[in-house]
């Protein structure tokens, strides 16, 4: 027990939390902009995946990380419009629709990968590049607070950025009023002419513009290469931090890093004499205990409110 | 003469799946006065209304708002031409505030994000021109029915709309705040808004409203100034039976009485009284008949019996026991039997097969399974056996029961619910959307189970039917029995009318009389 409170208690495991939770929070909040659209967007996994493998393969053809960023968020948003394409338009069911991107993005990749560089497994033989870090000025300097909030790679500053763009966006824009009435009561919506499959086309890009960041990060930043499968379970992940963040920015942003902790956890744990298995299946034990804890609030708080509108039958 | 602001000339409505909705339906519109449109359930109220809304398009004829033919494809066609609708089933997102209900997808910008102040005074400034006192910053799903209401009228108005449609607007308000409606409509008259009301209401019709346009079976019989009309030729004109059935049943003595119902009281959601202290009692071989104007308790009552919906006070007896503790399945095994009103929902499993369906009551007993498996070779001859003393026009068994016709599908339901001997039979507008041929035998077949000693409540809004078949009635008014008739035969469509529109009632002694004692 010594021992694991010493590798948590260090500067350099919170600032792998924030490290590891960047992917987490990028999908994150693709998920949320979607759900709020009404539309659980499942196919984020195979999203990200997608557009780890674009930054990668674009960034080594352009020698330029800038532009192999820009070609995977546009890459997860593509494919999020062929997700929209099918589930509006042709009325394909959702689940349905997501699990084919996932299996479709699980196997093409491969396909491409090998295609492009004679290599099932990884990228290593691709000359692709990654994202710089930045040290932030001022900050850098203060002791604790410095070696964990400076540093980062940009796309972990950019995702925090991305939780206030998205607090804005939802709460405080049109478009965002016309994602939540959309999600909450699609014919009030409707009935004041506001356009339903417009409003959830633009949702599900959205979400794939941030899956597609999340996805990049991967491929340019956590790692410097792209791998099979590399997403390993965040898309899902971050569903997962979206229900338990109750649709909210905060909650999910807040969730993101709880799960992103977890992830640093099972890493750091490495050091120790446990067995690599074992704690590979940290990240996913604690979504999994998340998960219930939610539901069981969930479920008591639905009580309640059963219980109170009986408790109070013709007040007037 | 005066000016028609909007005319709808020759309408007629048919619905792709065969219903004629209206014929030949004219419609004309004043500018400046509230116009009620009345009639039952089914008379074509909803319909007339859906096309002036756009959000229905007529088969025939032409709709003229100021002199303009127009055609409206979508609500937004009917909202750019001054016509607002505020609907029964309210369109507000329930976690927005009253000023992000009125203003989405019309937002006001400050720079890319919304203006709020804007919208919050916006808000404010037509609540206060037109004396609909809200809260702009308050949750919609805090605020009482009667206050949605205001914002769906507002919602209207700050769209621009000069002609407002209500559609039964206090169907689910209580007396005070139907009051304070009214005012407020008197208040959007005198300011120049045109209104139309649906009601079937007429004490409410009378109090507000210019000039009536009365509708039924789909046409409209007649347009009335409010004053030169009484509320008993309304009545009239509204309720009364196109062709008259007639069915021979044999008088015999009742037997034990198999239902009893002891002042049931129940409250809805918001609190409103739904059903009212009723008390009644069906005997073996005695069918009940329960009339009354859709929406006045009569489906709450069936979900009472059936154990859907426990009841707030009082008690359901079935052969002298309390059903309270049961569940449904349990009360169906005391021998109870149900034919929904919903035969595409409740009544039936519309992608399953007629075999599927027919034995979805029964799967569970022993009777039907061996081994653990259910019993095919017997299933098959029950189900070839109901399909034929039923006459229901199928390939087979395993045809889908969606693909049937609404007679056919119905009678695969009756025969479900009455080949199992059941003692106490709830039927529940047994042959709404059935061809008279399906109606005469489902008809037929309650009568003969009548004989058999079945007892049955017989909920309708069919005049013809619960008049011929029924041998006692009562009449539902506001979740109350407002009328005992002991012989249905003799009693005049006019009267049962005045009983079903709440102007007459009987008394308290006559009314208890429904309980047999």
């Amino acid at each position: 027990m010594h021992s694991l409170l010493d590798v948590i208690l260090t500067t350099d495991f919170a600032f792998s939390v924030l490290r590891v939770m960047t992917p987490i929070l990028f999908a994150a909040l693709g998920a949320l902009i979607s759900n709020r659209a009404g539309i659980i967007n499942i196919g984020l996994e195979g999203i990200m995946l997608v557009s780890a493998l674009t930054g990668v393969v674009v960034s080594a053809y352009t020698h330029s990380a800038w532009v192999g960023l820009l070609a995977a968020a546009m890459g997860g948003t593509l494919i999020a419009g062929i997700l929209a394409f099918f589930t509006l338009q042709f009325k394909t069911h959702i689940i349905l629709g997501g699990i084919a991107i996932n299996l479709f993005a699980s196997g093409g990749t491969v396909f491409i990968l090998y295609l492009l560089s004679g290599d099932k497994g990884s990228s290593t033989s691709l000359p692709s590049k990654v994202l710089p870090s930045i040290d932030i000025p001022l900050i850098k300097d203060i002791p604790v607070l410095g070696p964990i909030l400076s540093g980062h790679h940009v796309l972990t500053y950019a995702a925090i950025l991305a939780v206030f763009v998205v607090y804005y966006l939802l709460n405080k824009t049109p478009l965002g009023l016309r994602i939540r009435s959309v999600g909450e009561n699609p014919h009030a919506a409707q009935s004041v002419g506001v356009s339903v499959m417009k409003t959830q086309y633009i949702a599900l890009l959205l979400s794939g513009f941030f899956a597609g960041l999340g996805g990049a990060y991967m491929s340019m930043g956590y790692l410097s290469m792209f791998s099979r499968d590399m997403t390993a379970g965040r898309g899902w992940i971050a569903l997962a931090a979206e229900a338990m963040g109750r649709g909210t920015t905060l909650g999910t942003s807040l969730t993101s890093l709880l799960f992103g902790a977890a992830d640093a956890l099972s890493n750091a744990l490495q050091v120790l004499k446990i067995p690599a298995e074992l704690i590979g299946t940290v990240p996913y034990i604690a979504t999994l205990v998340g998960l219930v804890v939610y539901a069981i609030n969930e479920t008591r708080r639905k009580n309640n409110k059963k219980l109170k509108s009986k408790s109070q039958p013709s007040a007037k | 003469m005066q000016h028609e602001l909007l005319e709808m000339r020759n309408i007629t409505k048919v619905y792709p799946n065969g219903v004629l909705a209206n014929r030949n339906v004219n419609f004309a519109l004043r500018e400046g006065e509230i116009h009620a449109v009345v009639g039952e359930n089914g008379a074509g109220k909803s319909t007339l209304m859906k096309m002036m809304f756009g959000m229905e398009e007529p088969s025939e004829g032409e709709i003229i708002v100021r002199g303009e033919t127009v055609k409206l494809h979508s609500p937004q066609d009917a909202i750019d031409r001054g016509i607002g609708m505020v609907h029964q089933h309210f369109m507000l997102v329930p976690s927005f505030t009253v000023a992000e209900n009125m203003v989405l997808g019309m937002e006001p910008k400050k720079g890319l994000g919304i203006h709020y102040d804007e919208a919050a005074r916006m808000t404010l400034e037509l609540s206060r021109k037109y004396n609909l006192t809200v809260d702009p910053h308050a949750k919609v799903e805090h605020l009482s029915v009667g206050m949605k209401q205001k914002v769906e009228i507002l919602k209207a108005l700050i769209r621009g709309a000069k002609i407002l449609i209500l559609d039964e607007p206090t169907a689910v308000l209580t007396p005070q705040e139907t009051e304070e409606l009214f005012r407020e409509l008197k208040g959007l008259r005198a300011e120049g808004h045109t209104i139309v009301f649906i009601s079937h209401k007429l004490k409410e019709v009378k109090e507000i409203c210019d000039r009536i346009t009365i509708m039924r079976s789909g046409r409209t019989e007649g347009v009335f100034d409010t004053n030169s009309v009484t509320e008993k030729e309304i009545s009239r004109l509204m309720v009364g039976r196109d062709v008259v059935l007639k069915y021979e049943k044999d008088m015999k003595p009742y037997g034990e009485p198999i239902l009893q119902v002891k002042n049931v009281s129940s409250g809805d959601e918001q609190g409103k009284q739904v059903l009212s202290r009723v008390q009644f009692s069906v005997r073996a071989g005695e069918i009940v008949g329960i009339a009354g104007v859709e929406g006045n308790g009569q489906a709450q009552l069936v979900e009472v019996l059936t154990g859907s919906l426990p009841a707030s006070s009082g008690m359901v007896l079935i052969s002298g026991k309390d059903i309270a503790a049961n569940n449904i399945r349990e009360i169906r095994k005391m021998g109870v039997s149900y034919i929904p009103e919903d035969r595409m929902r409740q009544g039936a499993a519309k992608e399953a097969s007629i075999s599927d369906n027919l034995i979805s009551t029964r799967y569970r007993s022993k009777e039907w399974n061996k081994r653990g498996f259910m019993d095919g070779r017997k299933i098959r001859k029950l189900v070839d056996d109901l399909i034929s003393d039923y006459k229901v026009k199928c390939s087979g068994p395993a045809q889908e029961i969606g693909m049937l016709s609404g007679g056919n599908m119905q009678k695969v339901v009756v025969a479900r619910e009455c080949s199992t001997n059941p003692k106490l039979l709830i039927a529940e507008q047994p042959t709404r959307g059935v061809d008279i041929g399906a109606a005469q035998f489902i008809h037929q077949k309650l009568i003969e189970m009548r004989q058999e000693g079945c007892a049955i409540v017989l909920v309708s809004a069919d005049l013809n039917e619960i008049m011929e078949l029924s041998d006692t009635l009562l009449v539902m008014y506001g979740g109350e029995v407002v009328a005992y008739i002991d012989r249905p035969s003799e009693v005049s469509e006019e009267e049962l009318g005045l009983y079903m529109l709440g102007l007459q009632k009987q008394s308290e002694e006559e009314v208890r009389r429904a309980s047999h004692l």
